[in-house]
């Protein structure tokens, strides 16, 4: 069975006729292209599907796709406005906090979901805060500092 | 140098960020479609039946395809497996049967309706018990099999490779030896977790032409795989890598792509497509192999070691034909990073009905320091002598001779160690935090050479353009260890031209040059020689078209900024650009043609060693040697260890870029961790218990302790600007120098992985009762 839906995907509305069984992050890349979330473990483990909906940061393997019906979502492709890279985009090459890159769109998105809500954290609520995405490539300090530098310019 | 030695930022970061980079299973091809696997639920079983009637009968399954179909063996360095199982299955999860469908839901409901009959055989699941000789044999016609001549298989028996390592007379030195100190270790099966699991597409045209695009580390040795597998020649088969979601060994050879390929065959002009599961991940992926370590060292009173005997035992599983590998870097290894006369190693690598044992970071080299590094904490207690001491009387220094019998010229060790204890204050006692909590320090060192071929080869092509930008074609894979930037360091430098002006292209061996293999740590040191090499080819080039045109000797030439400049004249110039595509006269006439520098690379003079001695002058291409220092705190009352500092030292000949270079180091610190506190593929009777995240941990942010990264730059003569390979060792004296801070803490000694809170919690109580 399959449920229309409309919603508001990167700032644009948009329907989609999508199957009740589908999940959002199936939709999100199959319905719309948009590959830059990805399928680490399909359980909600590893966080590297993760997006922001209604601004929080939410595991999009775990979510039914119908469920997306009147929600604002913002994948990792919204990021980009008007070509500008967002701050922890270009913080994350800046200091070098991705390796081979299949975590990076989800931890990204976390971290903007935490900086909304918690523009000054400390590097403990950081840590804290992307626990739930998993990194076999960087041992984590280069993607806490890249946070951290964001978060401090956010002080300023 | 302006390029190499720089923070230079990542050339593919911009993609990474953005999530646009396509990985293998964000490519949307028309009329894909889908593959599903049945496995075997058994570790050793013969298939007496297999009924798929039903299967095909359902809408939408396409096809359906069993072992029988192709049954010639492969393998990279021993031909002993198969794609899909034939005739029977040797263990838990194992391919049996594949099903074609025109969606992934169609192909996996299939599944089940295919029935199989199997008769169910003793299976082995312990590598010791696999060699005794009433074991069942995983692989009763071994002897058939063809292998590499440098491995030595025992038909049989259950041993895939019998590596020998005889240095000296260890018997007669144990003899009069002061002390002798033995001891058994056990490191268990892990698991290599890339975030992006395996995944391939296989698509043919209908003229008969392959495409395959596989998330692999290495694209020439799939392709060569599929090659001899399905008769495909090499000219009519394209093996694309686009991207890779991380490897870390996992991805190298192949695992999945050949399940593909009939079904390709079948219907051309449909790409086929099959993605692991992160459950197949964990239960089908190449495992790290387990290791069962005997380490007996007979040193004197004055802390000379003057022999050891090893002996290690490979749980292979059930397929090894790139675990004999393992087993022989091991035993070459196996004196570790110390000048001991006397040596005496057995190295086994051992079938069992265990997961498929394969590459993983560090090539056995975690797994066999976890041993020596214990070990020798051990010697420097018993003749009363602290660790640090011991290894500066032992350790490898300039000069030295290794247990295969090389003398080396480059040895960094003594620096590195200096360094660590240094960093982590060694000698001052830990902090007392609280009763219940205690710290202590630990210290390890390690090696590591490249395992591969002796003649494992690279090549690089650099085509320039004529607006002065150039396109740099390698088929080293960045499979996140920043390969990408690096070869485009080391070209811009050559060239003199910045970063931003070259293209690097990777990972197609219809378009990219010839590549051995991403792993071994030696894409810095083999493809960037090539770059290097191709770069220079480039100069060379340019060079002689502008000694006409300025009217000075080549010699007085070199690039600068994007020209050709004379060394003494800075005015007289011309830019490379006017001469990317040859050299144009007054009358208009031309000579050369386009610059393209081409490289190529074997690394000089590696020869075999000795096949009984396992001695030989230079059998490895170079040692890369490190030390770690770390500081742990363990909870007396619930066992727990936490990680306060790791300070990491390596030689690594020449530091190409210091950011991504430390991202290699804290990366590997970080799996070191992983697998020394809590990594396990629990395994009972063949069956994989913890195959998710949720039973599976892997080191979180949390679990991350300060890191301080330092380097020491001995050069590697053959390498570019000096380097060496570093990113497996780094990973290795992670682990065994946690266990010996864990015994400076409580005075508890643990032989076997992972080093659990149980198993601390334990053995502090059996310590506290005894």
């Amino acid at each position: 069975m399959k449920t229309m839906i409309e919603f508001t995907l990167n700032g644009e509305v948009v329907e989609c006729l999508v199957d009740n069984q589908r999940t959002l992050l199936k939709m999100i890349r199959e319905d719309f292209d948009l590959t830059g979330a990805k399928e680490g473990c399909g359980a909600g483990e590893c966080g590297a599907c993760t997006i922001i909906v209604d601004g929080k940061a939410l595991n999009a393997c775990l979510v039914l796709a119908v469920e997306a019906d009147g929600t604002e979502i913002t994948t990792i492709e919204g990021l980009v406005v008007d070509g500008e890279l967002d701050p922890l985009q270009v913080s994350f090459i800046d200091n070098a906090a991705l390796q081979c890159g299949y975590c990076t769109p989800g931890m990204i998105m976390t971290a903007k979901a935490m900086l909304e809500e918690n523009p000054h954290p400390t590097e403990n609520e950081i840590r804290e805060g992307i626990s739930g995405n998993l990194c076999r490539c960087t041992g984590y300090k280069k993607i806490i500092e890249a946070i951290q530098v964001v978060a401090d310019q956010n002080k300023a | 140098m302006k390029f190499v030695g720089t923070s230079v930022k990542r050339v593919d970061g911009v993609k990474k960020v953005t999530g646009s980079l396509k990985y293998v299973d964000d490519i949307k091809l028309s009329k894909m479609l889908y593959v599903a696997v049945k496995r075997s639920p058994h570790p050793h079983a013969k298939i007496l039946s297999i009924n798929f009637e039903k299967a095909l009968a359902i809408k939408g399954v396409k096809d359906i395809i069993t072992g029988d179909l192709f049954t010639k063996r492969g393998g990279l360095y021993l031909e002993d497996k198969n794609f899909l199982a034939v005739g029977k299955v040797r263990y838990r999860g194992e391919a049996v049967v594949a099903v074609c469908a025109i969606s992934e839901e169609i192909a996996q409901s299939a599944l089940e309706f295919i029935d199989i009959e199997y008769e169910v055989l003793p299976a082995v699941t312990n590598a010791k018990d696999a060699m005794k000789p009433d074991s069942p044999l995983v692989h009763p016609d071994l002897g058939e099999y063809k292998w590499a001549p440098v491995f030595f298989p025992v038909p049989g028996t259950n041993i895939s490779n019998h590596y020998t390592l005889r240095k000296g007379d260890a018997k007669k030195a144990f003899e009069t030896a002061d002390f002798v100190v033995e001891n058994e270790f056990y490191v268990p099966h892990v698991q290599h977790v890339p975030i992006e699991t395996h995944t391939a597409i296989a698509q043919m045209d209908a003229d008969g032409f392959m495409t395959v695009w596989a998330s692999c580390q290495s694209p020439y040795a799939v392709r060569q795989a599929l090659s001899e597998a399905f008769d495909l020649p090499l000219n009519r088969l394209r093996v694309l890598s686009p991207a890779v979601g991380g490897g870390f060994g996992s991805k190298a050879g192949t695992t999945l792509e050949g399940i593909l390929i009939p079904f390709a065959k079948k219907f051309p002009d449909h790409p086929v497509k099959l993605t692991y599961s992160r459950q197949d991940e964990f239960e089908n992926a190449y495992v790290r192999q387990g290791l069962h370590a005997r380490i007996k060292t007979g040193v004197n009173k004055d802390g000379k070691i003057i022999a050891v005997e090893n002996e290690f035992i490979w749980d292979g599983g059930a397929y090894n034909e790139y675990g004999v590998n393992i087993a022989k870097a091991a035993g070459y290894a196996s004196a570790g990073p110390y000048d001991i006369e006397n040596v005496y190693t057995d190295s086994y690598c051992v079938y069992t009905n265990h997961p498929v044992g394969g590459p993983y970071r560090g090539f056995g080299m975690s797994e066999i320091h976890f041993g020596i590094e214990q070990n020798l904490d051990m010697v420097a207690e018993r003749i009363g002598i602290d660790p640090v001491e011991i290894r500066r009387i032992n350790g490898m220094k300039p000069g030295g001779v290794t247990g295969t019998g090389e003398v080396v010229e480059v040895a960094g060790l003594m620096e590195c160690l200096d360094i660590a204890v240094d960093e982590i204050k060694f000698y001052e006692k830990s902090e007392t935090v609280s009763p219940t909590k205690v710290r202590g320090k630990g210290i390890a060192c390690g090696w590591k050479a490249p395992s591969m071929p002796t003649n494992a080869a690279s090549s690089a092509i650099i085509k320039l353009n004529e607006d002065g930008t150039a396109h740099l074609l390698v088929s080293a894979q960045d499979i996140g260890q920043g390969s990408d930037t690096v070869m485009t360091q080391i070209a811009a430098e050559v060239l003199s031209i910045s970063p931003e002006k070259i293209t690097i292209r990777t990972g197609d061996t219809d378009q990219t040059p010839y590549e051995w293999q991403t792993v071994a740590s030696r894409i810095t040191y083999s493809a960037g020689r090539a770059v290097f090499e191709a770069a220079n080819d480039a100069m060379n080039q340019l060079l002689e078209l502008a000694q006409i045109k300025i009217g000075l000797s080549k010699r007085d030439l070199e690039l600068r900024d994007g020209y050709v400049v004379s060394k003494i004249y800075p005015d007289r110039k011309v830019a490379i650009s006017e001469l990317a595509l040859g050299l144009t006269f007054e009358d208009g006439s031309g000579i050369h043609g386009p610059i393209i520098g081409r490289g190529a690379f074997i690394p000089p003079n590696v020869r075999n060693a000795d096949k009984k001695t396992g001695l030989g002058e230079h059998p490895v291409v170079f040692w890369t040697y490190g030390a770690q220092g770390i500081e742990v705190e363990v909870d007396l009352e619930t066992g727990a260890v936490k990680i306060l500092k790791v300070v990491s030292v390596f030689d690594v000949g020449k530091v190409m870029n210091p950011q991504l270079l430390e991202g290699q180091m804290e990366g590997a610190i970080a799996q070191g961790i992983g697998t020394a506190l809590f990594e396990e593929l629990m395994l009972k009777e063949g069956k994989v218990l913890n195959p998710s995240f949720v039973d599976y941990k892997i080191p979180t942010a949390d679990d991350m302790p300060e890191m301080v990264i330092k380097f020491v730059e001995n050069p590697e003569d053959t390498g570019p600007f000096g380097a060496r390979g570093v990113a497996e060792p780094a990973m290795v004296p992670t682990a065994p120098a946690i266990a010996n801070a864990i015994y400076a803490a409580t005075g508890i000694r643990l032989n076997t992985m992972p080093l659990t809170a149980e198993r601390v919690l334990n053995a502090i109580k059996a310590k506290n009762n005894g």
